[in-house]
């Protein structure tokens, strides 16, 4: 498999490093203290290829904890709130757009 | 039901302790997720977009009232308390912890339950007719044959690691329920001119991103010969299959690039080298499979019980019951489908609740044996024709009496971008709306058999190539967009639906469908023509006219 270090990288606008973890696959997000958080809020925001690609080779290296870490593009509000940047981080982000069955 | 021997029983626990080995030392980091990824995949562990997925199998579709009592504990235990029934009679848990998994396989073996075959580059579980063994007019029980095909393949060494994986449908009906000419090998039982039972052997079928339909390999093949048969195929495949693009990898495009002849002619060598080797099998072997499957002890009852006629005063009852109740093979008996189609409800879905309480109705009421079909629905293979009346009670009490089988509202659908990493675009809240839009059952039934496919990605895990509407999401400049195709179907004549058109956006989506299908009404010669007749009848143009003019 292509380690994600090895990859094109290419930054469109404000991103984030984001990844599941690996015990329980919950979504993860690299932060500025070389730590992991499931709140979006607290990810780290890089906005250069050379930011991005430290801050992945950082995540990377943290096999242990976590899996499948890539790069992807978040939007900031005018006041500094994070948000995804396209569905599918949404969705990772906020849960399934669709009510879990549940038992009656 | 088939009882797992000794062999089988170790096979499996042996492979949980594998397991929990292989997860202890992922977690501790000795093992790298490189390493661990195909080990995981081996036990049905796929990593989603917000958790770990789960799938285990169900060959051939059949589960005790046990097994599927334990499937809920599972997801009670472990997940979020449900599970998704897949176009594959697999069952998924979307939410499982990694550290937990080794205990759910642990809890799984102990009802003869576990996950492999269910992913990776090897020959997947078995599917069949889930009407195998009560379908009236059926040339004889092809789970036999799945199962002697499960035990074949099962850790087959030569077939772990094909060029990519690889699926067997069977069926031993006329009327194809299990869509064996979409899958790499399909196998249909029959009877020659001389009255002798054999298998038709079709090859190199497949959805995905290039659809094919399957070719007849072998007109008519002795059942001694199925596992050599299909080993020459599995050998033929892997010695030329393509392994430098994962695109152009299954046996379909095989097939498709050499020719069916030249593939046949192939698999003809490679057969004739194998002469009568350990995989012919005599009469003692296949007796032996068949004698541990266990049958119910049929009672004599009569076609038109006193329950039924007293009951058929509840239009309630009839309109379910000229819907999801079929004929048996044995006379006072039904065959019954449990909609796991509510209206607004998420395709295939079943809470913990109501896998139990349908464990309990399957022992009640169906000697304790449920069947999964590959369009996401359960089946109560066995009930007394005079106990509809109460089991369907008892079914509409817990959401799993919608009347909608083979209806517009029987929607097939992947899980979708709501949980699948693949995905380009949602599936489920599509088929939510649609259902929404034709929950009026007199519609649906003025409609008749409509069969709805959608697929959140090209690798059509919702079948939307042989939908009779397959719906598509792809992905435009970041958002979901659907193509639309009409007239395929899964069936004994299976065919690729065709694209009506430009794809359209999320929103635009149902309102299209209706469209359709008020097209398909209006044209319609006859109101028995179904919509798929009436396409092959009339082409794509009129419904694309329908659908484009005003948009």
């Amino acid at each position: 498999m292509t380690s994600p270090l090895q990859q094109k990288i290419k930054i469109t606008g404000p991103s984030m490093i984001t990844a599941n973890r690996t015990w329980d696959g919950v979504v993860i997000y690299r932060t500025a203290h070389k730590g992991w958080s499931t709140e979006l809020s607290e990810a780290a925001i890089v906005t250069t290829v050379d930011e991005a690609r430290a801050l992945l080779a950082e995540a990377v290296a943290d096999d242990v904890g976590a899996v499948g870490a890539y790069i992807a593009r978040v939007e900031l509000a005018d006041n500094g709130e994070i948000e995804p940047g396209n569905l599918r981080e949404h969705i990772r982000s906020e849960g399934v757009t669709i009510d879990l069955p549940v038992s009656a | 039901m088939y009882a797992y021997d000794e062999i089988d029983r170790t096979l499996i626990n042996e492979r949980v302790s594998e397991f929990r080995d292989q997860v202890k030392r992922r977690l501790s980091g000795e093992l790298t997720e490189d390493e661990f990824k195909s080990l995981r995949l081996m036990n049905g562990v796929y990593l989603q977009l917000h958790a770990y997925m789960f799938r285990v199998a169900i060959p051939y579709g059949t589960l005790s009232a046990e097994q599927l009592r334990r499937m809920a504990h599972i997801a009670r235990r472990y997940d979020r308390g449900y599970g998704h029934f897949t176009t594959r009679q697999n069952i998924q848990y979307n939410w499982i912890k990694l550290a937990e998994l080794p205990d759910a396989l642990a809890d799984l073996a102990e009802v003869g339950i576990h996950a492999m075959q269910t992913s990776g580059n090897c020959t997947r579980s078995i599917t069949a007719d889930q009407w195998a063994g009560v379908a009236p007019g059926e040339v004889e029980d092809p789970r036999i044959w799945a199962e002697l095909l499960r035990q074949y393949s099962t850790l087959h060494p030569e077939f772990s690691f094909l060029p990519r994986k690889f699926k067997f449908a069977i069926t031993a009906s006329e009327h194809d329920r299990a869509a064996i000419k979409v899958h790499d090998i399909g196998l249909r039982l029959h009877k020659n001119a001389q009255g002798e039972t054999g298998f038709e052997v079709l090859v190199g079928g497949g959805l995905g991103r290039t659809p094919f339909i399957g070719k007849t390999i072998k007109e008519f093949l002795p059942g001694r010969d199925l596992l050599s048969y299909v080993e020459a195929i599995l050998r033929v495949y892997n010695q030329y299959g393509r392994r430098d693009n994962i695109y152009k990898a299954r046996i379909k495009i095989l097939v498709h690039e050499l020719g069916i002849e030249k593939f046949a002619k192939e698999v003809e060598e490679e057969w004739s080298q194998m002469g009568d080797s350990a995989l012919t099998l005599d009469d003692a072997m296949v007796e032996d499979i068949r004698s541990r499957f266990t049958y119910p002890a049929y009672e004599k009852l009569p076609h038109m019980p006193e329950e039924l006629k007293k009951a058929a005063h509840d239009p309630q009852f009839e309109e379910w019951r000229r819907n999801s109740v079929a004929a048996h093979k044995v006379p006072g008996y039904a065959i019954v489908t449990l909609s796991l189609k509510p209206i607004g409800g998420p395709p295939g879905d079943a809470t913990a609740d109501q896998m139990d309480a349908i464990a309990d109705l399957a022992d009640k009421y169906s000697f304790g044996e449920i069947r999964v079909g590959h369009e996401q629905n359960l089946v109560l293979p066995n009930v007394a024709r005079r106990d509809l009346p109460a089991l369907w009670r008892a079914l509409d009490k817990i959401g799993v009496a919608t009347p909608n089988i083979n209806l517009v509202t029987d929607i097939i659908a992947c899980p979708g971008l709501d949980y699948c990493s693949l995905a380009n675009a949602r599936s489920i809240p599509i088929a939510q709306e649609l259902t929404r839009r034709f929950a009026n059952h007199d519609t649906a039934n003025l409609i008749g058999r409509l069969h709805v496919n959608i697929s959140g990605c090209i690798n059509a895990c919702g079948h939307h190539h042989v939908g009779h509407i397959g719906i598509l999401g792809v992905e435009k400049n970041g958002e979901e967009f659907y193509q639309i195709t009409i007239g395929g179907r899964a069936d004994e004549n299976a065919v690729v639906g065709t694209l009506i058109g430009p794809s359209v956006p999320y929103d635009d989506v149902a309102n299209i469908i209706e469209d359709i299908v008020e097209a398909y009404l209006a044209l319609r010669s006859r109101p028995d023509e179904l919509f798929v007749d009436t396409v092959k009848r009339l082409g794509v143009e009129p419904f694309k006219e329908r659908v484009y003019a005003t948009r």
